[in-house]
């Protein structure tokens, strides 16, 4: 590969040697796609790892039902073009079956609900890996994950008991009910994926590009207004110009004011930005510890 | 842009997670929102400073006891190059996480606090460099603000390092020595610290981006384990039969020809692919799939070598060194599965030849079995034959895993001796 690359291609090779494990170990394995960067990035990945074969597992979409519309037709285009399977799961289902309640007030979101709704599919299809984008720079928890991290019955992490992983031998043996959840983009940084997809020459959903909408501001942060969202008499729509720089459910994720509307005006803006891309997200932001403790009861 | 892979290793308390912290601030590389967090975090436990080793230690019950548990990977980037930094554990109970941070790592940091000097974990550590025969070890001589910023501190520690060197065959030249204070950040971005006019190396970042990445094993004889099979079964790739893998060692070309091992085929390479383009030659590291212009039978486990290289490697009955990373005690006589590459298969342990006792680096004469975080030699026997190589001769196909069949868990890593 050339050297002229600032990707820093070492990252590709393992990734691809990581998919290509996970096919080769697990019979019933699937890949986690929510529609942003890291998991377009994923599937990219996924592609030139078993060329000219099909993708040799199935997406799998949680839908909160508090999705962007945006994130929703490039998925279904990106699936129309590439031939992958999508199977698509609804939080809204779980609330109706009264498995899990939705929660109330000025912050309410539906992210936490979206792990029984996971786990309730992992059951349903008895996918016994789970491969998704997660990254170890985006949260320290996550920074402590190995790239094969077995999960119990219940999905749940145990950070004590994680297995030893040696240069790049991955154990991936589990017992029945037991899953694995497959991290192929855990050395990546944020900037990382923004260098390969300018490299790669990777469609995002229009989200992650400038562009004016209805907000509002909260604590600082600018709001994506819709019927999702609760909002106070004082909390006034106004239209900004902003964009993403990650795509989760509308209620808890925040835009950034930005005129960058190419990847190489983002990736400039990244490498002067001062906030971490996870800074804009709330479910991090509700303890010290969000993420581990969403982790021990089996957020991907 | 090349990748630089880095471990710290160190005993508790003598601030491996400062001195990253320290790195990642003086190189901007913390964005302000974390800070925030950890001066927040800081100020709650009563501190008067900003903690540092908050930004690694993310587990609960880390923050909860003030220690690193488990490996910790960090990222920052210079121009040049990326870093990937697995900030590794100190307590001598986590050992098996500073070897899981360690053998993906060309080099290793190895902190010392300058009040204490060379201690059991140390030692252990530059066991564990030796083992892995690391390339690089950097040896930080840290809280040096704590000995008044004497050199006779740092010397004496210098010379105690290199006399253990000696001992275990660690070359000197692989060993450089930092005197810094993580805490005030001296000698970690910027050298020339006033505190200790008397060094004139450079700071460790200077020296982090002087080491040549790489590990040299384009040089070696080609090693390709096969991942993967791939069949498209599709009407324009009818016919196509792919062999999917990650080149361990070596390099190859269209036109070679190849041995399958273990059927000792011969066949010739009429393709190569990287993603969806072909291309003509692959070397060490790259994923690639390969067409064969013969109809020979290769499956998952199976290695392709190159026909003009000779000497193919092929063992059943094979010393090795291991580190022990279970609860349970392993003694002679058990099975277990060994994982090498893509190939699994069913082991005995024949004999224990030896464990080592740590502190002097001899043989621990009583010893017959190993418990958790030992160190020795044994003798397996396995039920196929595997492709390894001696670890000496290609770290890329000398290393396995020794998996419990009952447990699942990998319980611990060998090198073939």
């Amino acid at each position: 590969m050339s050297s002229s690359s600032i990707f820093p291609r070492a990252l590709e090779e393992e990734a691809i040697y990581i998919m290509r494990e996970v096919a080769a170990q697990f019979e019933r394995p699937a890949l986690l796609f929510s529609g942003g960067k890291d998991s377009i990035t994923l599937v990219h990945l996924a592609r030139k790892a078993f060329y000219p074969a099909a993708i040799p597992f199935p997406l799998l979409h949680v839908d909160t039902g508090h999705n962007f519309p945006e994130t929703i037709a490039f998925r279904d285009e990106l699936v129309a073009r590439t031939g992958a399977r999508l199977i698509v799961r609804y939080v809204q289902d779980s609330i109706d079956q009264g498995k899990v309640k939705e929660e109330t007030g000025k912050f309410a979101s539906r992210n936490m609900l979206q792990t029984v709704t996971l786990l309730d599919a992992i059951e349903e299809f008895k996918f016994d890996a789970c491969i998704g984008g997660a990254r170890r720079d985006e949260e320290k928890a996550r920074a402590k994950e190995r790239i094969f991290s077995v999960r119990d019955d219940f999905g749940g992490w145990d950070a004590k008991k994680q297995r030893p992983e040696l240069f790049d031998m991955l154990n991936g043996r589990i017992h029945v009910g037991e899953n694995v959840r497959v991290f192929p983009i855990s050395n990546w940084t944020e900037l990382d994926v923004w260098n390969y997809i300018k490299e790669e020459g990777l469609d995002l959903p229009s989200l992650y590009f400038s562009h004016e909408r209805s907000i509002i501001e909260r604590d600082g942060f600018y709001w994506p207004h819709s019927e999702f969202l609760q909002t106070t008499p004082d909390e006034i729509p106004f239209a900004a110009t902003v964009r993403f720089r990650t795509v989760g459910d509308m209620t808890c994720t925040a835009a950034v004011l930005s005129e960058a509307d190419s990847v190489d005006d983002i990736i400039s803006e990244i490498l002067e930005a001062t906030i971490s891309e996870r800074g804009a997200r709330m479910d991090d932001k509700r303890s010290e510890a969000a993420m581990e403790k969403r982790k021990q009861v089996g957020y991907f | 842009m090349e990748v630089l892979r880095i471990a710290t290793a160190g005993s508790v308390d003598d601030g491996k997670s400062t001195l990253i912290g320290r790195l990642l601030y003086d190189t901007r590389s913390i964005a302000d929102d974390r800070l925030e967090a950890i001066s927040q975090a800081s100020k709650r436990k009563g501190l008067d400073f900003t903690d540092l080793s908050l930004l690694t230690d993310g587990l609960i019950a880390e923050r909860e006891q003030g220690i690193t548990i488990d490996v910790a990977h960090i990222y920052f980037s210079t121009p040049t190059r990326k870093y990937i930094i697995a900030d590794t554990p100190g307590h001598v109970e986590y050992t098996r996480n500073m070897i899981t941070g360690a053998s993906n790592a060309q080099a290793s940091i190895v902190l010392i606090d300058a009040r204490n000097g060379v201690v059991e974990q140390t030692r252990r550590h530059l066991y564990i460099a030796s083992l892995l025969r690391m390339k690089d070890v950097i040896v930080c001589v840290n809280k040096m603000d704590l000995v008044s910023f004497e050199t006779s501190a740092f010397n004496a520690i210098r010379v105690e390092v290199l006399g253990l060197a000696d001992q275990l065959g660690i070359d000197r030249s692989t060993l450089h020595f930092i005197p810094v204070a993580a805490k005030g950040g001296d000698n970690v971005v910027t050298a020339g610290s006033d505190n200790m006019p008397w060094y004139k190396g450079p700071s460790l970042l200077a020296l982090l981006e002087s080491l040549q990445p790489g590990k040299g094993l384009t040089d070696l004889p080609l090693r390709f384990p096969v991942q993967y099979v791939i069949r498209p079964h599709q009407d324009a790739f009818h016919d196509f039969r792919g062999y999917a893998g990650k080149i361990a060692s070596g390099s190859w070309s269209v036109g070679d020809s190849v041995v399958v091992l273990p059927s000792a085929r011969t066949a010739t390479i009429s393709g190569l692919f990287k993603g969806t383009e072909a291309v003509s030659s692959a070397s060490a590291g790259e994923s690639i799939t390969v067409t064969l212009a013969e109809d020979v039978d290769v499956s998952r486990g199976n290695m392709l070598v190159r026909q003009d290289q000779g000497g193919y490697p092929e063992v059943s009955n094979f010393t090795a060194r291991i580190a022990w990373m279970d609860e349970h005690e392993m003694k002679e006589g058990k099975t277990f599965l060994l994982q090498h590459a893509q190939q699994v298969v069913k082991v005995k342990v024949l004999g224990v030849e030896e464990v080592l006792d740590i502190h002097t680096f001899q043989r621990a004469e009583e010893k017959k079995s190993f418990h958790l975080n030992d160190i020795g030699t044994i003798r397996l026997k396995s039920a196929k034959p595997l492709f390894l190589d001696r670890y000496a001769d290609n770290p890329a196909n000398g290393a396995f895993i020794l998996i419990d069949e009952f447990s699942n868990n990998t319980v611990a890593v060998g090198f073939v001796s």
